[in-house]
């Protein structure tokens, strides 16, 4: 029996004081995310339940009980705090998926200061503007990852304080660098946890628009409530399962579903921090006994692609429930996993700035292969016109997919930007950026993006931030970047770039500017394709028509073409 | 170029090119993609990097994590497609 049961008798009289009432919170009273992940489990009777188990590449195998977790993240906090670092402080976590990474995350919420997780292949630029934007106080990072923090640093007053969680020599430390270790900490007992409320902030993740920089979503403490329920009822974790979730936490899913999701409700979950190989993952999925797994298409398509042969070497056996995240799941890759695994993946539809899954194929419920499912109960959900942002009650005709605000989860601002978190909402709906249509029985189907934003293996690239980026190299006289379809990431990055004077094209520069973008951005970020054009089509005022350009790699039709100045 | 050269001069480019930590010790056998020194993204430029150092068009079919997943077995796909 699933958790969720019967997904229409949820709808009828849904309350989010159903979460309210499990967790054991009364409004008003302090919640903190921290506390709710590691303390009160124990207190619950399972302290010695293993919270972690994690494999680094190599095998280099570590497990934590929800105990070890709760000390490690009460150590971390009491360090922070000796520090001077108070409650709603930005401390950033630019790890790769480390133990220590998920502990500090805990302990950071735990004196109440805002986590701000960000991807640890982002390149030095990527990492700037985010810490700047936020004004962060301090950055806990590894070794491995301190020239980028130490190339940037000069630039950012604000950011006081570098923590680095594994052996340094104290004479290789430069200004404001600290060595912290957890071995080498007496683990403390007792920390005072801060008194957060509801709205107090919690984390701050950053997303890409189609223009400007990229955007720092505040979600609050209450955020609990939605994460620990869709846990529940969608990803239908139970007392015994073994669950891992493939997304790295410098992403919302990562942290959302593969710390605050399953640490609130007391699940053993397992991290593998390694590159991909379908034969390490199936591995890992054999050894630890994997029973509900969260992945994404990429990598599902990726499985997909290294054949179903290699799956018969493992027993696969143990996966009772499956789900992805991260761009719409192809309906090839739901009857492929059925054919192979025994049993669907389920998609789950959201966004950083949701904060929990709103749209899904729920445990029970008939999987349309290739539909996103339905709303969450409590969760109202609609598709609407795009010129009268009234909602299409018609199925099957496109329109935003749009949502009425209320739900924990709910993002409170865009950092330091409440004119374009204001953007965001019309006529009383959230606004999501993306397109779908509804069929007649109410499943959600997946059609694209309303915007330039470019979805590649379920991340988000701002082409404004590449092409800005771009601009910095010296043979780059203008680009303009778009998405280009990709059969394993859904989307690809590519650029066109006239070149200035002096330069020619060659393939030598188109790998120079290849690793120009993968350093100073990120390898997400990296054209994985650059055309060299003579000039790029623009309107008679001067702007470039990225939609034509578009057009072009995916075979659509170009449209009006009227404003084009150069033909 | 002799074989030895070859890997050389790859294992040198992934250092140069791949690596953050400076520290980081890897041979012609260390997993590059499987490890996460390189990542999926990034195998892209890679590639770039071998067809145009060798002069050779290497299909993408042919580009697998596999096929990048150490020096030597990047050598291996070269000398596929050196004349």
């Amino acid at each position: 029996m699933s958790n969720i049961g019967s997904y229409e008798q949820r709808l009828t009289g849904f309350d989010w004081s159903i979460a309210a009432k499990e967790l054991e919170y009364h409004d008003g009273e302090s919640i903190n995310i921290g506390w709710y992940c590691s303390d009160r489990i124990c207190r619950k009777g399972s302290a010695d339940k293993i919270a972690l188990y994690y494999q680094g590449f190599g095998g280099a195998d570590k497990q934590y009980s929800f105990n070890d977790v709760r000390l490690a993240s009460n150590t971390i906090g009491s360090f922070l705090q000796a520090l001077g670092l108070v409650n709603e402080d930005r401390i950033c976590l630019f790890m790769d998926r480390v133990p220590e990474l998920y502990f500090s995350f805990l302990g950071i919420l735990k004196i109440g200061a805002i986590v701000q997780p960000l991807f640890s292949a982002f390149g030095d630029e990527s990492l700037f503007v985010r810490l700047e934007n936020a004004q962060t106080r301090a950055i806990i990072t590894q070794k491995k990852h301190l020239a980028k923090v130490r190339k940037i640093k000069d630039k950012l007053p604000s950011l006081e304080f570098i923590i680095i969680i594994d052996p340094i020599e104290t004479k290789d430390l430069k200004a404001r660098e600290i060595a912290f270790s957890f071995e080498n900490t007496s683990p403390v007992e007792n920390l005072d946890i801060f008194p957060t409320k509801a709205e107090s902030p919690s984390v701050l993740h950053y997303t890409s628009g189609t223009t400007g920089q990229p955007k720092g979503v505040k979600h609050v403490h209450y955020s609990l409530l939605s994460q620990y329920l869709t846990a529940k009822w969608v990803l239908d974790l139970q007392e015994n399962d073994i669950y891992w979730c493939t997304a790295d936490p410098g992403w919302v899913t990562g942290t959302s579903y593969g710390i605050i999701g399953p640490w609130s409700l007391g699940i053993t979950q397992c991290v593998l921090d390694s590159g991909f190989s379908a034969q390490t993952w199936y591995q890992f999925i054999e050894k630890y006994r994997v029973t509900v797994w969260y992945s994404a298409p990429t990598a599902i398509r990726s499985l997909m692609k290294a054949g179903s042969e290699i799956i018969r070497n493992f027993d696969l056996s143990s996966l009772r429930h499956l789900a992805s995240v991260g761009e719409p799941l192809n309906s090839e890759a739901v009857i492929w996993s059925e054919k192979n695994f025994g049993k669907p993946f389920h998609d789950t539809f959201w966004q950083t700035e949701t904060g929990c899954i709103m749209i899904t194929n729920y445990p029970g419920m008939k999987v349309k292969p290739g539909s996103m499912g339905k709303p969450f109960p409590g969760i109202t959900g609609v598709v609407l016109d795009a010129k009268t942002y009234e909602p299409i009650h018609e199925p099957g005709r496109i329109g935003l997919i749009a949502f009425k605000p209320g739900w924990p989860s709910m993002m409170r601002t865009y950092w330091n930007n409440e004119e374009k978190y204001r953007e965001k909402f019309v006529n009383g709906w959230y606004i999501s950026g993306d397109k779908a249509s509804i069929d007649k029985e109410g499943y959600f189907w997946f059609i694209g993006r309303d915007d330039d934003v470019i979805n590649t293996g379920g991340h988000l690239v701002s082409p404004f931030e590449v092409e800005s980026a771009l601009l910095e190299h010296p043979a780059v006289g203008e680009s303009a970047v778009v998405a280009k379809p990709d059969e394993i990431n859904m989307e690809v990055v590519k650029a066109f770039i006239a070149l200035k004077p002096g330069f020619l094209p060659s393939s030598d520069l188109e790998l120079e500017i290849m690793n120009f973008i993968r350093k100073k951005l990120s390898s997400v970020a990296m054209p994985q394709e650059i055309e060299f054009v003579d000039q790029l089509p623009k309107t008679r005022s001067g702007k470039i028509m990225r939609r034509l350009l578009h057009a072009k790699e995916w075979g659509e039709e170009i449209g009006d073409i009227s404003t084009l100045e150069n033909d | 170029m002799s074989m030895e050269e070859m890997k050389d001069l790859i294992l040198q480019y992934v250092i140069k090119e791949y690596l953050e930590d400076e520290d980081t010790e890897i041979t012609y056998d260390t997993p590059l993609i499987s490890s996460g020194y390189v990542d999926s993204f990034s195998m892209v430029s890679l590639l770039v990097f071998l067809e145009n150092k060798f002069k050779i068009k290497i299909p993408s079919s042919k580009a697998t994590p596999e096929a990048f997943d150490s020096v030597n077995n990047i050598v291996a796909l070269v000398n596929q497609y050196l004349e």
